[in-house]
């Protein structure tokens, strides 16, 4: 598994739909551009959503995603 | 065969140098009009106030919000109630007229099931950690969703401006929603 210089973690273990995706926009908003914030999450939509949101908008790259035994773990980082 | 340009400048053609200084201006125009980097903007209407459809408005507009649209709510009729302190706090699941109940419309009807389908609804919602009405709007309000409340429904369901949450929006009509649509890239009717 690759090991990624992160800045800050975000834990959502638990909470589900909207919140994984809100919280990671509001803790990202908090970070430098260049860092990497860590979010862990259990909600199995968070794969998907993450994904999209980091996709759709402006100022944060998802690095990485990484599925494990229960645990979601995602890499965002900060572009601008 | 070979084009005479001297022949085309007429008088009423534009010399080279209008042509390039139209340019430039058009250009100009161009970017001012495609540099335009506001936000995109998200414009739902909520007129229902049940538990159950008290959700998808405030899960729509907080994760909107987290893409980075600006985002006004405007809730009018039943949909005041998510916005009411007092009220927000207790909104219902109909037991009848939903199929997919497991309890017979006749069953159903009785008195008292809507509060134990609502119960039940509240248990699985604490159950699953799915976040509540009250922490969706102090979340949405927090990354700027606008929540308005209709004026004339406030009038006519006899509620008090003060009766909604710290930041919502009163003394709206229609018109102020129709605005938001036309210059939404996003509308929905929930």
């Amino acid at each position: 598994m690759t090991q990624y210089e992160v800045t800050e973690t975000l834990d959502v273990k638990g909470e589900n739909c909207p919140m994984p995706v809100v919280k990671t926009k509001q803790n990202i908003d908090q970070l430098a551009e260049g860092e990497i914030l860590e979010v862990l999450a259990t909600d199995p939509g968070s794969m998907s959503d993450l994904g999209g949101w980091a996709d759709t908008t402006d100022g944060v790259e998802l690095v990485d995603q990484q599925e494990g035994d229960d645990v979601y773990t995602h890499y965002v980082r900060k572009t601008e | 065969m070979s084009t005479n340009t001297s022949q085309a400048q007429g008088e009423d053609v534009p010399s080279r140098a209008e042509l390039a200084a139209r340019i430039d201006e058009l250009e100009t125009e161009l970017a001012a009009a495609t540099e335009d980097d506001s936000n995109p903007k998200m414009s739902i209407i909520a007129t229902k106030g049940t538990l159950d459809m008290a959700y998808p408005p405030l899960i729509l507009a907080s994760t909107a919000a987290a893409f980075g649209y600006e985002v006004t709510v405007f809730h009018t009729f039943w949909g005041l109630d998510i916005l009411h302190e007092e009220r927000s706090k207790n909104l219902q699941l109909s037991s009848v007229g939903n199929p997919n109940m497991p309890v017979p419309n006749a069953v159903a009807a009785l008195p008292g099931m809507d509060r134990v389908t609502t119960k039940m609804m509240e248990k699985k919602i604490d159950d699953n950690d799915t976040a509540t009405i009250k922490e969706l709007i102090d979340t949405s309000l927090d990354m700027g969703v606008e929540f308005q409340a209709c004026q004339m429904t406030i009038d006519l369901m006899d509620y008090d401006e003060d009766d909604f949450y710290d930041g919502v929006t009163t003394g709206v009509g229609a018109a102020t929603a129709i605005q938001d649509m036309a210059d939404a890239d996003i509308q929905l009717l929930i």
